[in-house]
Parts: C-alpha cells; structure tokens; sequence
C-alpha cells in the first residue's frame, strides 16, 4: 500500500472520528449541557466536511500515483 | 554488487525493499498497540460501577483536557497532510516544497509534544485524596501559592503540614458516560472550591501517576509510548529534511521512495492517535 492509499485510509478514519465528535456533543447536550456542546457539534461536522473536501481534491492531484 | 530493487520495485511483488521493510515493522507495532488497547477494554469494563475516586477501582472522568486533546488531534491531522504534500513535491521534483512541507511536519511533531508535555505536568500536580470518614477528593495543592508535583501524605508528614490547602475540583456531571452513576454534587465547567484539609484526617495522597490507579497506568503507558513514536518520526523525518541534498541531487527516485516509508510511519502513529483520543477522552 503506498503512501497515497493510507492517507485515504487516514483521512476516512479522521472523517469518522469527527462525526463521532459531533455525535458525543449532541449526546452531552441532549443530557443537559450547555448550549456551546452545538458549536462544538457544527464545527466537529465542519471539519468532516472540509476532509472530504481535502479527499476528493486529493484524489485528482494525485491520480496518477499508483495504490501499491 | 548492488542490492537490487532499493529503488526499482520488484517485478512480483510490485513493491522496492523498503516498503517491505516498513509494512512487516507497521505489523508489529499494530500488534504493540492492539495488545494496549485490549488491556484498556479488559479494565475499562473489569472497572467498578459508581464515581471516580469515592469507588477505589471506578473508571475516572472528565480529569483529562478535552479542549486540549482536540487541539492536538487537529495538529497530527495537519502533519499527515503536509507529509504528503511533502513526498507529492518530491514526485514533481521541487527540493524546496519539500523542504519547507517538512518543516511544518516537525513544527507540528514538536508542538504536540510540548503540548503533551503541559497535560502531563498538569497531571502530576493533580491530586487525589482520601480521608478517613472513606470520602474522597480530587485537585490541586496551594502550598505557600504554588502547586508542588509528585507529592504523598509521606512528603506532607515530613514537612511537618499539619493541615494542606485544596483547590477542590467540582466534578462535571455532564462528563459522565449515559447510565453512569454521577455525583449528586457537581458543576459544569472546571470550577474549584478552596478547602484546607488536616494531615491528621488524610489517609492516602497521591498525585496523578500511572501508580495511582488503573486509568492512569493505561493512560500513562499508552499516551507516552505514542509520544516516543512521535519524537522518532519526528527525528527520522528531521534528518531527511535536513541532510538529504546529496542523495537528492545523486539519487532523488531513493530519496523519494525513503520520504514514502517516513510517511507510512508518520501516518501510522498519528492513526493510533485518531483511535487515542476518543478513547482516553471522551468515552
């Protein structure tokens, strides 16, 4: 696997760590936390957006770069 | 004789040495970290229902810096991005893009290393103690205005203290995992209640150390073996950064593939961080 297949690898996990983010942040919120636990929610869901974003324009950049 | 296929990837396999050599030693080390992360499941679910620290074997919470964790998640997570960044200016051949890519790499390695390095000293000036009525509290010591590290009831003994002041912590309910007993007394936020407490009615005093409970001995053991993969990235790939002009400018397709397998295993140790982090601080 080259260096180009594990940072996809790496950057799907970072996008599911910063929807698990989120998902805690609800989660503490609907238990009674304050209302900057949505701020933080928005901005973890902001982040995984932005990765994708990255992922896809990284996948273009380096097309021609082999997998293995 | 040359040892061949150092740069040119053999014909079978499709792979050059190298990349071998780092995947077979990435194999092990996931076996190093697996084993870690069974033992912290086995204690974590082994832990006793009820709060930490009143219940002498609970699961803590809400004692490790989330804002700070974060921010250290997000600066791995840029490193892995200008390695890359620094191996594709390789491939175009720009020396100086990938100069400058890695100086931001080890920025990054030694920014989150001087960041944990904080947490951990805010640790060990982080007290838990427990009193003879079998109640127990957490925070920090004011001992003549500041907070000494590593101390126990011995050291307070010796000092002859016949009483020591606290800067109490008031839990954070909210820190509590859904279905997990709380305490009935509890703010949110890190709020603190000075409370000067007699030496004579302590029992145990001990900072936050891998002794002091089976939290910290995992959290200890596996946030500070990750820190050492961080430190040695950092210096393999600082070596690269800084003394690689001659072999780029003899061999650049060796000095590329060598820039690879640094990537590989930089973007290893930031992948256990990714699992880390959720893990030790928000479960």
């Amino acid at each position: 696997m080259s260096l180009k297949a594990f940072h996809l690898v790496f950057v799907i996990a970072s996008v599911l760590l910063m929807l698990g983010v989120a998902g805690w942040c609800v989660a503490q919120y609907r238990e009674g936390a304050g209302t900057s636990q949505l701020v933080w929610a928005s901005l973890s869901l902001a982040c995984a957006a932005a990765l994708v974003v990255y992922g896809r324009i990284f996948l273009k950049k380096l097309k021609h770069i082999s997998y293995l | 004789m040359d040892i061949p296929y150092t740069v040119k990837p053999r014909p079978d396999t499709g792979l050059y040495n190298a990349k071998v050599g780092i995947w077979l030693f990435l194999a092990s080390e996931v076996m190093l970290f697996g084993a870690l992360f069974s033992s912290y499941i086995l204690l974590r679910v082994g832990a006793l229902d009820g709060f930490w620290p009143d219940v002498a074997t609970a699961w803590p919470h809400g004692l490790l810096n989330i804002p700070i964790g974060t921010f250290n998640t997000a600066v791995l997570i840029i490193s892995s991005v200008t390695v890359v960044m620094a191996w594709a200016a390789l491939k175009v051949g720009n020396y100086a893009k990938f100069q400058k890519f890695m100086m931001v790499t080890i920025a990054c390695a030694l920014g989150f290393l001087c960041i944990k390095s904080y947490e951990y000293n805010e640790k060990f000036t982080h007290y838990v103690i427990r009193l003879k009525d079998g109640s127990a509290v957490t925070g920090h010591l004011d001992i003549d205005g500041h907070s000494p590290r590593f101390w126990t009831l011995d050291t307070v003994t010796a000092k002859k203290l016949a009483s020591v002041k606290v800067h109490v912590d008031v839990p954070n309910q909210f820190r509590y995992p859904v279905g997990m007993k709380r305490p009935e007394v509890s703010h949110e936020g890190g709020e603190h209640a000075a409370r000067e407490i007699k030496t004579s009615d302590i029992t145990f005093l001990q900072a936050f150390i891998p002794a002091t409970g089976t939290f910290f001995a995992i959290y200890f053991t596996m946030t500070f073996l990750h820190g050492l993969h961080v430190l040695a990235g950092a210096l393999v790939l600082g070596y690269f950064t800084f003394f690689s002009k001659k072999m780029w400018e003899t061999d650049p397709e060796r000095l590329t593939n060598r820039i690879e397998v640094g990537g590989l295993f930089w973007h290893f140790v930031d992948l256990v961080w990714i699992f880390l982090f959720p893990v030790m601080y928000l479960l």
